[in-house]
């Protein structure tokens, strides 16, 4: 179960992996994730599904490192299993005939972009899909997202490929153009689903995000992932981790995604995944022992 | 060493609080023989148990402690087990006092038999002497059962309906089983080892589990009907409560589940060591006075924090917490502020806790519970310094499986209903435990899943179940 059948480095430090889960592939829908664990000792952590083939029974997974977990992840070679792998998990994104629509990826953000699109475009919408990234190199499925929307805007912030500068700026001069937008949906890091809300607003343009809460059981059962949304408190994982973007409160869930950051990036100092076995290779099996310090 | 101080009964050997806040080793040591065989011989071997009754599962009570007396330890544990297929964890975490010692008759003058901490001996006896006994696999019935949820519900549902030759596959959403027993109560009050030991137990007698699998996502009930003949809801009551006031969510702001699964399940009070993090400052409030506020409370201790204060809205009299967590909290520093309730907490410019402005209460007419309810004191708030908070005011209902059912009939509060027989309004599905009761008690899920393993055997085969000795209230 849960092998790796297929991976690639498709941007630095960035990777494609066909995952074996032919359940999951089975039942999931466009705007739904997975919750992983790579090695005994690993986090649950979550990523989306951006896409599946039902018949060779895989997922698709584009994930970018970051720390520990996700380094783990892209240490493993293919034929080997992932430890842990449940879902789908979340609520499908809501997909109905908007018009036109613009669907938005900044960084690794396109890749949750990808099937939203395509279930978007399939429900007979007209799509335009702006990709945004740090350089050129970092630019990641573009042809995927060619395929679908009728027109891709590239940006990158030093100008390598396409316009220089921000997904917003792009989304900016589409709204002062006059250019007709019934909706966007925008997925990448916080600060930009905020600055692209911020843009819809005053035009009322129905606006949706993808929320990366910090997560855990990604089930409804710890509460870690609660954001604010129209005031009230939401789990990401069971009520989203699409939200409208004009009631998110952004400001929380930012100071929330850095709860761990301290003691992250010591973890991932001390814990280089080449001194630690991968996968149960150390021959000890699950949590056995007592517990002490 | 400390002990329990105990008129007749013999006290229970424990490490010393300053001594067990430094780590996550259980507290209680366990009886030795001759203390257990000295304890066993205060039974006066009723002939109408009282005891029996009071225990969900109906353990035999004076027979296992018969034998006890008699040295004969492995054969107590297997009387035990005729009932109850998880003793070394029940003889730890039962509440007791409001079970079977509650009615056993040497209470009504002095204490009672130590039937919880007999039990544990037993089982520890049998397990640490590998005396278990693996019963000889039964004759297949052909019939296949699917059971959610490996909680003590699940477990006690699949052992029996193994034993009774069903195939028998237990779905969990967690990389690990065992429900709240796993993720909930921690390793000081219910170590690893005796919980993977129960759980081997089960895989020997066949049970197969399927783990990371989320009913009602991976598949649901319906189509899990497909594949298996029954199925068996014991999904409990997994889903955090908040107080749903200003602040909630802060940094540091825990729920009670999420603090917990952190350390039981993920392990973070060995970060870095392992991946997962948890944030505990040195200033902890826990919020509410139940088992899972103590568990916290005393996990908020071993973590390291120096101040940790329990905040309940009643007082001590109402407390619903076991006796003895009480006492071991208190033992081990824990502080308690009654009559006290959060009404907002306050952050710092970076979003983290840094204080909790607390409502003075007092006790007011008794509730329908009978408890007295707790009415505040108009104009007087106070304020607790913290940088960590434990919100520890109960559960709800998982919603995933009743979601994902559509003919499932759901009770008012949100639990999955059932008749006296376990079954759900919906064909071949049975439920219970916390999912049908709300928040109860470990031993009476396990009851309520004995009582779904008979039925669904009645149900599959039109028989009744094997030498079953039936579990009914
Ligand atoms: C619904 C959802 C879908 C996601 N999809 C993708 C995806 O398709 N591709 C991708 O590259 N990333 C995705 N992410 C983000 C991904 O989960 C994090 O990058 C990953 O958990 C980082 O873990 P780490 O140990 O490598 O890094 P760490 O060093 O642990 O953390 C780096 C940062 O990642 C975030 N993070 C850490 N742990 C978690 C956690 N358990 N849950 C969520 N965030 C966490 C925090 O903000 C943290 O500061 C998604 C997140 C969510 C919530
Ligand atoms: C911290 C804490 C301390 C406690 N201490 C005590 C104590 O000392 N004594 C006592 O008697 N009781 C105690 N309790 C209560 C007791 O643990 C519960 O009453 C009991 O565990 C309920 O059992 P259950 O089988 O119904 O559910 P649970 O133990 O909750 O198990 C349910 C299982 O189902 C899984 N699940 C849920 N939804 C799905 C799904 N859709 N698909 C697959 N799997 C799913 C969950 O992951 C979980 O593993 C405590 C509870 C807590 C939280
Ligand atoms: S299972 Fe619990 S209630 Fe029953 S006899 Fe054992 S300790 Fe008492
Ligand atoms: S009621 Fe008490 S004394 Fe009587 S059999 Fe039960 S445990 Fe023994
Ligand atoms: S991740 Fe635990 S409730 Fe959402």
């Amino acid at each position: 179960m849960n092998e790796i059948r297929f991976r690639e480095e498709i941007a630095p430090q960035t990777w494609r992996y066909l995952v074996h889960a032919p359940e999951i592939a089975r039942r999931r829908h466009a705007g739904q994730f997975v919750v992983l664990r790579v090695y005994e000792k690993g986090e649950r952590f979550p990523l989306t599904i951006v896409d599946s083939d039902t018949e060779a029974g895989t997922i698709e997974l584009v994930f970018q490192v970051v720390g520990s977990s996700t380094r783990h992840l892209a240490a493993m070679q293919e034929g080997e299993e992932i430890l842990d792998l449940a879902g789908p998990l979340g609520r499908p994104t809501e997909i109905e005939q908007f018009g036109r629509c613009v669907v938005i990826g900044g960084g690794y953000g396109i890749a949750p972009v990808i099937p939203i699109a395509r279930a978007l475009k399939d429900a007979g919408n007209e799509l335009v899909g702006i990709n945004g990234a740090r350089t050129a190199e970092h630019v990641i499925l573009l042809d995927r997202l060619r395929e679908i929307c009728e027109r891709v805007e590239v940006c990158t912030d030093d100008g390598s490929l396409g316009h220089k500068g921000f997904v917003t700026e792009v989304l900016a001069e589409m709204i002062e153009g006059g250019e007709r937008i019934d909706y966007v949906l925008a997925v990448g890091p916080t600060p930009m689903m905020r600055a692209i809300a911020e843009l819809t607003r005053p035009h009322g343009i129905r606006t949706v995000v993808s929320l990366n809460p910090i997560m855990v059981d990604g089930t409804g059962m710890c509460g870690g992932c609660r954001v604010e949304v129209a005031g009230e408190t939401k789990f990401a994982c069971i009520d989203g981790p699409e939200f409208n973007a004009h009631e998110v409160d952004f400001e929380m869930l930012m100071k929330r995604q850095r709860m761990y950051r301290d003691m992250e990036s010591d973890a991932t100092r001390m814990y280089k995944p080449q001194s630690t076995p991968l996968n149960g290779g150390c021959g000890c099996h699950r949590e056995g022992g007592q517990d002490g310090h | 060493m400390a002990t329990n101080r105990g008129d007749g009964r013999q006290p229970m050997p424990e490490r010393p609080a300053e001594e067990r806040v430094q780590d996550f080793y259980e507290v209680p040591l366990g009886y030795t023989p001759e203390q257990a065989i000295a304890e066993a011989k205060r039974c006066l071997q009723c002939k109408r148990p009282l005891c029996v009754g009071g225990c969900p599962v109906k353990v035999q009570i004076p027979e296992f402690i018969k034998l006890v007396s008699e040295g004969r330890f492995s054969e107590a544990a297997r009387k035990i087990k005729e009932t109850n297929a998880l003793p070394a964890i029940c003889g730890r975490v039962c509440p007791q006092e409001t079970q079977c010692e509650q009615t056993c008759v040497l209470g009504k003058r002095g204490e009672p038999v130590a039937i919880g901490r007999l039990e544990r001996f037993v089982a520890d006896w049998e397990r640490e002497h590998d005396e278990v006994e693996v019963p000889e696999p039964p004759q297949s019935t052909g019939y296949s059962v699917a059971v959610v949820g490996s909680g003590p519900g699940g477990l006690a549902c699949a052992a029996d309906l193994a034993m009774w030759g069903h195939d028998v596959t237990i779905y969990e959403l967690f990389h690990a089983p065992g429900g709240v027993l796993r993720y909930g109560i921690p390793s000081f009050r219910l170590p690893r080892e005796v919980l993977d030991a129960e759980l081997n137990y089960l895989e020997r007698i066949g049970v197969k589990m399927r783990l990371n699998f989320v009913v009602g996502r991976t598949a649901t009930i319906d189509e899990l009907l497909e594949e298996h003949d029954a199925v068996f809801i014991a999904t409990g009551a997994g889903l955090p409560r908040f107080l749903e006031i200003p602040g909630e969510n802060l940094l540091g702001v825990y729920s009670a589940n999420e603090f917990l699964t952190r350390v039981n399940l993920m392990r973070a009070d060995r970060f870095p060591e392992y991946d997962t993090p948890v944030h505990c400052g040195n200033n902890v409030i826990v919020v509410g006075a139940g088992n899972v506020a103590m568990d916290a409370a005393r996990t908020a201790r071993r973590l390291g924090a120096e101040n940790v204060t329990v905040v309940y809205r009643r007082t001590r009299a109402e407390m619903p917490a076991r006796a003895e967590e009480i006492e071991h909290a208190e033992q081990e520093g824990v502080q308690m502020r009654f009559l006290a309730s959060p009404i907002e907490f306050v952050g710092d410019e970076d979003g983290w806790v840094r204080s909790a402005i607390c409502q003075q209460m007092e006790l007011g007419e008794p509730d329908e519970s009978g408890r007295r309810s707790p009415v505040p004191v108009e104009g007087e708030t106070f304020e607790i310094e913290c940088d960590t908070v434990v919100v520890a005011i109960g559960s709800r209902a998982h919603p995933l499986v009743p979601e994902t059912t559509p003919d499932l009939d759901m009770s008012r509060r949100g639990y999955v209903a059932i008749d006296e027989s376990g079954a759900t309004s919906k064909e071949g599905v049975f439920a219970g435990g916390d999912i049908v009761t709300g928040s109860a008690t470990v031993i009476q899920a396990m009851g309520a899943g004995r009582r779904a393993a008979e039925s669904i055997h009645r149900y599959l085969t039109g028989e009744e179940p094997p030498g079953g000795i039936t579990a009914e209230e």
